[in-house]
């Protein structure tokens, strides 16, 4: 209750709805999702006090996730990562002339799986806390292992880039003054930009929003053709009342979206791309998905909007985001002095129950805006790419430059988005660069405490039964890849 | 696509043997009391980079990533120049915000990609250059406190923090 008085607060009520409106903007515009759409709008929050900026950046991610169905049908081009299941099957429905359907499915199917995995974060977290106080700094260690290893376990057959894209994250993490000893460290060409570190805002918004726009100018260079949809309250209404058809395959997509949430470094894009092929194998009609079976639409976009808040979930219990996004959200709650981990359900209950209720409120309004404004919001993708795309370039540089205020920083947002367009060609998944960004000062840091404290031994992360436990799971998501891999081959070999 | 993945890995390959030798500048052993040196971090992950950069040449070479087996172009051939052009347009307007400042950039950038890129009309063009550094600046100097720099451009806006400021 305490929660719900915090949030229902004028300013904190507003920055929800604004949140939720913007995100949904921010979701709908091919080129921007949550993780760039939060880091660039990070700076905006210094204007309102902590928990009002932390609702609100919530609230974008929400509103992002609900968005992204937008393009994703109308478009045919995934509004946000998070919605590429979703033109498998919005898109067809979409070109047969039943627009108006897919998104309302959606909408419905989001905020049943918003609503779920909210009663579910309700539930979980402050257990989870309390387990998490025990914590030392090898369990820490131990638990960024396990994000790292859950990218390995889940980032497909090319291990050594999902490797290589966690390991330099955590080398530019490394950059500037070295925590311990203080001597400055991986400063290029003695340039002073480089003795207060790499922002992880400067990898992000270079990643996701300069080499996430190249792409987008790459891909739709064809042109794209936005689709007709009527709407009106009748429909609406209809199309809601239908959701009835599909309830079973939005809570199984709620339910599997929120797990895969909590893993962390998983986040909302395997989360809806796996609710979708569970959807497809359980399909008495398995042959119609591809093809405009509302099902294909309800089962990503339920488990989308929970695995946001499964994120969520190890990011303010434990200190380890579940998506990139949720890394930024850990980035800005440190700027504002908010330090994630099980003491933040001790020292800030007020806080973290403020933010719990706004999911709540945020959950809704994005529903209700979404229903409401979806011709608005396709009126908007009507506007020429060639004006989006230069404003959407603007915002990154700008937004990037507030943080630190160093032009030396917009160079380098630069190179990483080049350089990150280029390698996201051949591949190279990099939103394990921008965890390993964020989480690297905190891996290093609690990796040195724990040798210091075994006098160099690495048995510390193993004897100790919370982080021998931790750090056996990930070594088993390290090796079971490389070994299906090995299968495989061998199987190629004797075939 | 194919001969991409090799220049990429190559490329990679000598970026970490670079940090490497860069991270070894600090201490990369075992400091008594102190524990790992400071540059141990960054030189051993370093060198998982550079590993890793061995593994995708093996990879590439037995072709068994996929990438490595795609007959596809690297580049999309009718995309190629406007990415090109983007990047290009986008280095000028970083460059040239140390000369003329972020608020006389941002407008001559804009204009270039609406009016030039674009192909939109004059007045649209010129409506969308110049209202996104007058929203910014309202926006970031005066609502934020957060000031963007302004290269020599500076004395111009003495009149203006002496009005909102």
């Amino acid at each position: 209750m305490l929660g719900f008085g915090i949030a229902l607060e004028p300013l904190n009520l507003a920055l929800v709805i604004f949140g939720c409106a913007l995100g949904l903007f921010i979701g709908a515009m091919p080129g921007l999702g949550s993780v760039n759409g939060v880091a660039i709008l990070l700076p905006m929050t210094f204007l309102v006090p902590p928990t009002g900026a932390i609702i609100f950046l919530a609230a974008i991610y929400y509103g992002a996730m609900y968005g992204g169905a937008i393009s994703s049908i109308m478009l045919g081009i995934p509004g946000a990562s998070t919605a590429v299941a979703t033109t498998f099957d919005g898109r067809p429905l979409a070109l047969a002339g039943k627009a108006d359907q897919a998104l309302i499915t959606a909408a419905g199917a989001s905020f049943i799986g918003g609503t779920v995995s909210v009663v579910l974060f309700t539930l979980f977290a402050p257990p989870l806390a309390e387990v998490a106080l025990a914590f030392g700094s090898a369990e820490e260690f131990a638990l960024m292992m396990l994000a790292f290893a859950t990218f390995i376990g889940l980032g497909g057959d090319d291990i050594p880039k999902t490797l290589f894209s966690i390991c330099i994250g955590l080398v530019l993490s490394a950059v500037g003054l070295d925590i311990i000893s203080g001597e400055p460290r991986l400063i290029f060409g003695g340039l002073p930009g480089f003795f207060h570190g790499i922002n992880f805002l400067v990898l992000a918004i270079g990643i996701y929003g300069i080499g996430e726009m190249l792409w987008t100018i790459e891909s739709s260079s064809d042109g794209v053709k936005v689709s007709q949809a009527s709407f009106g309250v009748g429909r609406i209404v209809l199309h809601l009342k239908g959701l009835k058809n599909t309830l079973k395959t939005t809570l199984m997509g709620s339910l599997l979206g929120y797990f895969v949430g909590i893993l962390p470094a998983a986040g909302a894009t395997p989360g809806s791309i796996m609710a979708y092929g569970m959807a497809k194998t359980m399909s008495k009609d398995p042959d119609s998905f591809g093809k405009g079976n509302i099902e294909g639409v309800a089962a990503p976009e339920s488990a989308n909007n929970a695995a946001s808040t499964g994120s969520m979930l190890p990011m303010l219990t434990l200190g380890i985001p579940g998506s990139p996004t949720t890394a930024i959200l850990l980035g800005g709650m440190v700027i504002w002095g908010l330090e994630p981990g099980p003491m933040l359900f001790v020292e800030h209950q007020d806080f973290v129950w403020a933010l719990i209720a706004s999911l709540y409120v945020a959950n809704l309004a994005a529903m209700l805006i979404n229903l409401a404004f979806i011709p608005a919001f396709i009126a908007i993708l009507r506007t020429p790419f060639t004006i989006l795309a230069p404003i959407i370039f603007v915002l990154c540089l700008v937004g990037g430059y507030a943080p630190t205020q160093s032009l030396h920083d917009i160079w380098l947002m630069l190179i990483f988005g080049v350089v990150g367009y280029l390698m996201r060609k051949l591949d190279y998944p990099l939103a394990p660069a921008v965890l390993a960004i964020v989480l690297g000062p905190l891996a290093e840091t609690s990796m040195r405490q724990a040798l210091i404290m075994s006098d160099g031994s690495l048995m510390i992360f193993f004897e100790r039964p919370i982080s021998g436990t931790i750090m056996g799971i990930a070594i088993v998501l390290f090796v079971l890849p490389a070994a299906k891999i090995y299968r495989s081959s061998i199987a190629r070999k004797n075939n | 696509m194919r001969r991409a993945e090799l220049v990429m890995a190559l490329a990679l390959g000598v970026l970490s043997a670079y940090l490497m030798v860069k991270s070894a500048e600090l201490p990369i052993g075992w400091i008594p009391r102190e524990g790992p040196g400071g540059g141990a971090f960054p030189f051993w992950l370093s060198a998982g980079m550079l590993v890793c950069c061995v593994l995708i040449v093996l990879r590439w070479v037995l072709r068994q990533s996929p990438v490595s087996r795609s007959a596809e172009l690297y580049f999309n051939p009718a995309a190629r120049g406007t990415v090109m052009i983007v990047i290009i347009a986008l280095t000028l307007m970083i460059g040239s915000i140390h000369i003329i400042g972020i608020y006389f950039a941002i407008p001559l950038f804009l204009l270039y990609y609406v009016r030039v890129i674009g192909r939109h009309n004059w007045l649209l063009s010129l409506g969308v250059s110049i209202s996104a550094p007058v929203i910014s600046f309202f926006f970031f100097e005066i609502a934020l406190h957060i000031t963007l720099p302004k290269g020599y451009s500076e004395p111009l806006f003495y009149p203006l923090y002496d009005i909102f400021l």
